[in-house]
Formats: structure tokens, C-alpha cells, sequence
């Protein structure tokens, strides 16, 4: 089967609502070619890459591994498999600092390199595109493969579409639009038949009968060794190509999907509502590598960028994951004085690193390392002057404004109706701001309240609802007991005259009751008599009430046996 | 003229009167078959409280306080729950909201959850008597323990544990529960605000 590729460029009008032009400071690292980092002497491997469960180790400490073994498995649906990305010992498996806002430690598993950098034997699949969808989502799912643009979601899942909603097209993410990073823009011009390749092995593991590829103006060669590949390669789905206006953030999954398709994603829905899937350049990379060569998602290609870098040494890398970041910067001879700040991501969605001593990521799309002139520390934040530019450009439409307001007076019914879970956080209001409000850092602290407030209702939900049960359960217990108690009482004083007249009754036609009550009277007589034996020869006490009792107890055996005799007789 | 006129104010009359009968009736009839037995106040104030059944406010368990509160009681009883459920119900109820009473606990920073030393258990169920929400497992003889997400770490156990192995610990901020700072507004240092001469 052989499709068409169809070429398309969108003029400035159909543009995304809002959105900024942000100096693109591209030039820096689109210049060189991918270059290989070096192996560092120690990786250190996060468990928790990906969004989702925390992955759990399957090495112990000491023991031996080689490259593109595994060494951590994914826990339930959700969750993703670590690879070692290169051969060597595992050192420890502990608690590590990781790249992450936060600053808290995770388990992560160190590896020392022997050098040697041994693969496993690796097994492609074979003629991918007449496997089934599943065969290819295991691959996926077994090479650890998550999405590589930044938010993690394991592919595997993601491509899963039987388990949410059939999708129609494959968006294939070139975008890049934040300024600095040339990962994609790079990886498109040397590798772009391998990630069509990916790209259509995608489209086959989710069902999808055609390629959407949605990539900015600004990369003139990135768009024509595109053309040039799609024109030659065999395809086997139709793939549209569409240059879209640069503008920031075009590149977020729901600006790219409004650009290619005109359609909006509802809010709290997903993209396959509308029957599609957004997939990053280089996950399709790694999909390829995964099927085609059978290796796990061991590197990635990190553009490392920043005027704290040495003109040269700027550019973009194929790292290995769980690189610490300083040996990376080490290598590349940065000029440790020029760095102000260490920028992690993009300069509007990244944070600032830290600490040195954290790895590269499967997530790790860009390093900047900022001199105070390139990027200048942010300026104090003042009140707001209601000037309205954030409005302006949202790129979703919403009123950061009263988002502002509503988030310093802790108004979370109010957030939640002006729609604060459709931000997508990409820092557009807060570039443009003049007060210099951190907006975004506004956002991201109020959805992370009312999250933990959705939390905490939730949780005192459920120990409302087991306390009640468990009063319930006490009352009724003790309601039952009462009922029995009661029934018991009734039974007992109903039952004590007829009881005694029925056993009379019976007595006299049973002689195997009668033998009964004879031999259980004989037994509580002959009990006494021992007892009195035994309390005579220890102690001195009075036993004449108990002699009573005794010669009580034996005219009462004697005459059930009489009672027993003559029943044998008359019977 | 006299007469009509009479004849129209009793029309009138009659009419007013029958709309009264008829009006009354829909009330009466309303207010017996739209009945509402429970006051609903008492579970919106239950659904503020924390449902930590911790029982330090002086009540069995959050809705006997939910009612004591509907009926006149202060509403800065509740440790656990701290300002934020007071500035809660003092919204909810249109009062004063007060500080919380020492009197009745402080507030943690951090929430707790009871964990059991299980070598030391001895399997005597006295815990698992006090738990109010069922959050502890185990049987006579037995080892015991707690289910950490159940746990409203209302202390209640830590008491009639024979042997002392129950012990109230913090739970510590992960990734999974991390969140943002708040940014800590506008600045009031005023060398860095913008210069306004006048022209």
C-alpha cells in the first residue's frame, strides 16, 4: 500500500487565540550536528520518570548488568519499565536527589560503568507493519517508553486506544515552539525516515488510518529533509504536513490540535474524544528503535544550550538516561562563572535546577545553562494594574486575571468555574505581565490546593461513611443481642411449666431417657461424694450441709433408677 | 346601587376566602408531604468537620458535634481541622470566626497516621475496639495492624494499647503529594517599585 504525502503551509490568520513571539535563541544549539555525550563513570536512574506508579527495582546491589537490560519493572497500567543504559555494577539502590521543582529525594538505582558499554542481544520484531497493534503496544510498553516531549505519560497506555476511545488520526508533534530547544528540529533533519517510520508504527499500534505532522515555520530544514523523505519513502498511510505560523505555545497538545484540525478538546477531556492522538518527535524515535531494533528507551536526544556554554560545545546530544547533569556540563567545559541559573526544560516551562548531582531524565528535552545577562533573575513581583494583556494571550481563552484574584483570595469554587484546570500552564500571561506577577507559579499553587482539598474531602468522605457503618454495625449488634436476650427470657418463663410436664410425659414412655436422667443423677451424686471425700481429708471445714445435699442427690438417683426399671419392665 | 355594590364587595369576599382556603390547604398539604426530618444544617456542618471521629472536641465522633454545634455550641472545637474548618463554618454559619480553643488540642503542621510496632503487638484487639473509622486490621492472638490510608489519625488507639507498640506518626510530603508554594506576593520593598515623577 502505498499513500500520498499531501504538503500544506497555514498563513499568520489562522492563527491560535493569543500566544507571544518570545526571542527563539534557536541559533545557539540548531547550528551543530547530534553528537554522542560521553558514558558517565556513574548513571543514576530514577524509578519514577514517567507519570504514574513508581517503577520497582528487579536488581540487587552488587549484581552485574548490561546495556538495555532491565532493571526496574512498571507497577499496574500506569507506570513504566528502567532500562540500564549501559553495562556496569548496580552500586546502590536509594534515596537521590532528582530533577524535580520540589527538591525531594526519590529511589533511584546507581550504576557504576565498567567502560565496556555491552548490549544485550536485542530482538527486533519483524516485519512490524503485519504484526498486530498488540504485539507492537507490548514492545512499546517492554522498551519502558514514555512521551518524550515532557509530560511522561507511558506510550504504551496512551497508544491503548481499545481501552478509551477508536481514534482516526496521529498527530505527530514537530512543533517545538519553545524557545531555545532544537531536540526535535535536529533529530528531524538527520533522522527524519526513522521517525516516519515510528511515527506509522505508532498509527498501526493504535489503530489510526492516517498522520497528521504539525511542524513551525522556523525550521526550514527540518521542513524540507521532511518533504524530501516523505516523498521517497513507501507509505502506508496517508501523511498530511502542515507548517504552522511560529508562535508560542503552538506546540502544547491541545494549541496544535486546534491548529491542524480546527477542533477544540473539550475541558477535562482528552484528544481521542475527538478521535486523536498526539504523539512527540522523539517518541516516535524511540518507538522505532524500540520496534525495529528491539532496544529499549535507553538515550535521548537533549539539546544542551546557554551563552554559559562554550560556543562550540552548544548543541544537541544524544544522551545516555541517568547522566548526572554535572559531569554532562563537565565535559562540555561550561563556563562555570557565567552560570547564573541552570534552566531544566524550556525557559517558560522549565524550572531552575538546584543541584548539580541530578541525572538526565527520560524527560530531560533541553539544559540551559543562563548567564545573568541572557536570562536575568526575575524582577519583584508588583501589584497588579488590571492592564488585561494576560487575557490578550492566553492561549486557552481564559482570564488569568481573574484567576490572580480569585487564587490570593483562595477562592477555589470560583477558580474552578473560571476554568483553571484548562491553563496548561505555558507562562504566556506571566511573560507579558509588567507587574511581573508569577502567574503561572499562582496557577500551579492553586490547583495544587484544590486538588489536596478534593483529596482531603474525598478521604473524610470515606471515614465519615466508615464510622457510620461502624455504628451502624455496634448498634445493630447490640440491638440483636438485646432481641436475643429478650427472646431467651420468654422462651425460659413460657417454657419452665410445660417443660417439666413434658419431660414427665416422656419419662414415662422412654426408658432410654429415663436410663439418661438415671445415669446423669448417679454421676452428679457420686461427683459430691469425691468432693466431700476429698474436702474431709484436707480440711477441717463443716461438711454436715453438704452430707445433706449428698444424701439428697442419692435418694434422687435411686428413684430415676427405680423410674428406669419399671419403664424396662413395662416396655 | 347600593345593593350591587353589596353583592360585589361579597363577591369578593367570597373569592378572597375561597383563595385562602385554597392557598392554605397547598401549604398545610406541602408542608406535611415536603417534610424534612432531619435538619439539614447538621449535614452541611458534618460535611465541614473533618470526620477525624477523634472525639477531642468533647463529642463521640464528628456528627454529635456537627448537631451541638446546629444547637448553639462554639464552633473552635475541632483540632484537626484546624482555622480552616473554622473559617469554614463561621462562613457557613454567618458568625465569628474564632480562633481554635486550646482547651481542646493544638493543630498538627502535619497530618498523622497511627503505625502499629508489630513485633510487639501481643494481638489483644483493644485497638481495633477504639478504631471509630475500622482502620485497623487483625484478630485475638493475632497480629495487628493499620491500613495507613483509613487512618484519620484521630490517636484514639494509641491509649488502650497494653503493651505501648502504637506510635502517631508524621506523614512526610512525597512527589506524589507535593505541591507548589505559594508565591509570596507583591513586594513591599519600595526601591523596586516603578518610578512615578511627576511631569
Amino acid at each position: 500500500m502505498n499513500h500520498q504525502a499531501t504538503f500544506t503551509k497555514r498563513n499568520s490568520q489562522q492563527q491560535l487565540p493569543g500566544g507571544i513571539h518570545p526571542p527563539e535563541r534557536k541559533t545557539l544549539s540548531n547550528v551543530a550536528k547530534l553528537r554522542q555525550a560521553p558514558i558517565p563513570n556513574q548513571l543514576v536512574l530514577p524509578l519514577n520518570q514517567h507519570l504514574g506508579s513508581v517503577a520497582k527495582p528487579i536488581v540487587t546491589v552488587g549484581q552485574k548488568v548490561l546495556k538495555g537490560q532491565q532493571i526496574a519493572a512498571a507497577q499496574g497500567r500506569i507506570s513504566a519499565n528502567v532500562h540500564a543504559s549501559t553495562s556496569g555494577t548496580v552500586l546502590d539502590i536509594g534515596l537521590y536527589a532528582i530533577a524535580h521543582p520540589s527538591n525531594l529525594p526519590t529511589t533511584c538505582i546507581i550504576i557504576q560503568s565498567d567502560g565496556q558499554d555491552k548490549a544485550i542481544d536485542y530482538n527486533p520484531i519483524a516485519d512490524p507493519f503485519n504484526q498486530t497493534p498488540e504485539t507492537l503496544r507490548t514492545a512499546i510498553e517492554t522498551a519502558g517508553i514514555i512521551g518524550l516531549g515532557g509530560a511522561g505519560f507511558p506510550s504504551a497506555h496512551k497508544t491503548n486506544t481499545q481501552a478509551h476511545k477508536p481514534v482516526h488520526t496521529l498527530l505527530l508533534n514537530a512543533v517545538e515552539c519553545e524557545p531555545y530547544i532544537t531536540a526535535d528540529d535536529i533529530s528531524l533533519r538527520e533522522r527524519n525516515r526513522e521517525i516516519i517510520t515510528g511515527c506509522q508504527l505508532l498509527c498501526r499500534a493504535s489503530g489510526a488510518t492516517s498522520i497528521k505532522i504539525g511542524i513551525e515555520d522556523n525550521k526550514p530544514e527540518a521542513i524540507a529533509a521532511l518533504e524530501h523523505s516523505l516523498t521517497q519513502e513507501i507509505l502506508h498511510y496517508p501523511v498530511e504536513l502542515t507548517v504552522v505560523p511560529t508562535q508560542y505555545p503552538s506546540g502544547g497538545e491541545k494549541q496544535l490540535i486546534q491548529l491542524l484540525t480546527g477542533l477544540e478538546v473539550p475541558a477535562k477531556g482528552l484528544p481521542t474524544d475527538l478521535g486523536l492522538l498526539c504523539h512527540n518527535v522523539g517518541t516516535a524515535y524511540a518507538v522505532y528503535r524500540a520496534i525495529e531494533l528491539g532496544e529499549p528507551l535507553i538515550t535521548r536526544v537533549t539539546t544542551l544550550t546557554g551563552e554559559a556554554l562554550p560556543a562550540q560545545a552548544r548543541g544537541n546530544y544524544e544522551v545516555r538516561i541517568g547522566t548526572p547533569i554535572k559531569d554532562l556540563l563537565t565535559t562540555l567545559q561550561t563556563h562555570w562563572q557565567n552560570l547564573n541559573r541552570l534552566i531544566m526544560g524550556g525557559p517558560m516551562m522549565g524550572f531552575t535546577l538546584q543541584n548539580l548531582n541530578v541525572p538526565v531524565v527520560k524527560t530531560t528535552n533541553c539544559l540551559i545553562a543562563a548567564t545573568q545577562t541572557e536570562l536575568p533573575t526575575s524582577e519583584p513581583e508588583q501589584t497588579c494594574i488590571r492592564c488585561g494583556h494576560c487575557a490578550e494571550v492566553c492561549p486557552a481563552s481564559l482570564l488569568p486575571q481573574q484567576l490572580y484574584w480569585h487564587t490570593k483570595a483562595e477562592n477555589h469554587q470560583a477558580l474552578v468555574q473560571h476554568n483553571l484546570f484548562d491553563c496548561i500552564e505555558c507562562g504566556a500571561c506571566a511573560y507579558v505581565c509588567p507587574s511581573h506577577i508569577p502567574l503561572v507559579q499562582y496557577y500551579r499553587f492553586a490547583k495544587g490546593e484544590i486538588r489536596q482539598h478534593q483529596a482531603e474531602t474525598t478521604k473524610s468522605n470515606r471515614a465519615r461513611q466508615r464510622f457510620e457503618a461502624r455504628t451502624a454495625r455496634i448498634e445493630q449488634a447490640k440491638a440483636q443481642r438485646e432481641a436475643q436476650r429478650a427472646a431467651h427470657r420468654k422462651k425460659v418463663s413460657d417454657q419452665r411449666p410445660s417443660a417439666k410436664a413434658q419431660t414427665s410425659i416422656e419419662t414415662i414412655n422412654d426408658p432410654e431417657a429415663l436410663k439418661n436422667a438415671f445415669l446423669k443423677a448417679q454421676k452428679t451424686w457420686l461427683d459430691a461424694q469425691k468432693a466431700l471425700e476429698y474436702s474431709q481429708k484436707n480440711s477441717p471445714a463443716d461438711t454436715s450441709k453438704l452430707e445433706v445435699k449428698i444424701e439428697k442427690l442419692k435418694t434422687k438417683a435411686e428413684q430415676a433408677k427405680t423410674q428406669w426399671e419399671q419403664a424396662k419392665g413395662s416396655n | 346601587m347600593i345593593e350591587t355594590s353589596i353583592t360585589a364587595s361579597l363577591i369578593a369576599i367570597a373569592i378572597l376566602v375561597a383563595l385562602t382556603v385554597i392557598l392554605g390547604g397547598l401549604l398545610g398539604f406541602a408542608s406535611i408531604r415536603f417534610k424534612v426530618d432531619e435538619d439539614p444544617i447538621v449535614d452541611q456542618i458534618n460535611a465541614i468537620l473533618p470526620q477525624t471521629q477523634c472525639g477531642q472536641c468533647g463529642h463521640p465522633g464528628c456528627r454529635p458535634y456537627a448537631e451541638a454545634i446546629a444547637n448553639g455550641e462554639a464552633i473552635n472545637h475541632c483540632p484537626p481541622g484546624g482555622q480552616q474548618t473554622i473559617n469554614e463554618l463561621a462562613d457557613l454559619l454567618n458568625c465569628e470566626p474564632l480562633p481554635l480553643d486550646a482547651e481542646h488540642g493544638v493543630e498538627s503542621e502535619l497530618p498523622k497516621v497511627a503505625v502499629i510496632r508489630e513485633a510487639e503487638c501481643i494481638g489483644c484487639t483493644k485497638c481495633i475496639q477504639a478504631c471509630p473509622v475500622d482502620a485497623i486490621l487483625g484478630a485475638a492472638k493475632q497480629m495487628h495492624t493499620v491500613i495507613a490510608d483509613e487512618c484519620t489519625g484521630c490517636d484514639l488507639c494509641v491509649e488502650p494499647c497494653p503493651v505501648d507498640c502504637i506510635d502517631m506518626v508524621s506523614v512526610n510530603k512525597t512527589l506524589q503529594t507535593w505541591q507548589w508554594n505559594k508565591p509570596c506576593g507583591a513586594t513591599q520593598n519600595t526601591e523596586h517599585l516603578i518610578a512615578v515623577r511627576n511631569l
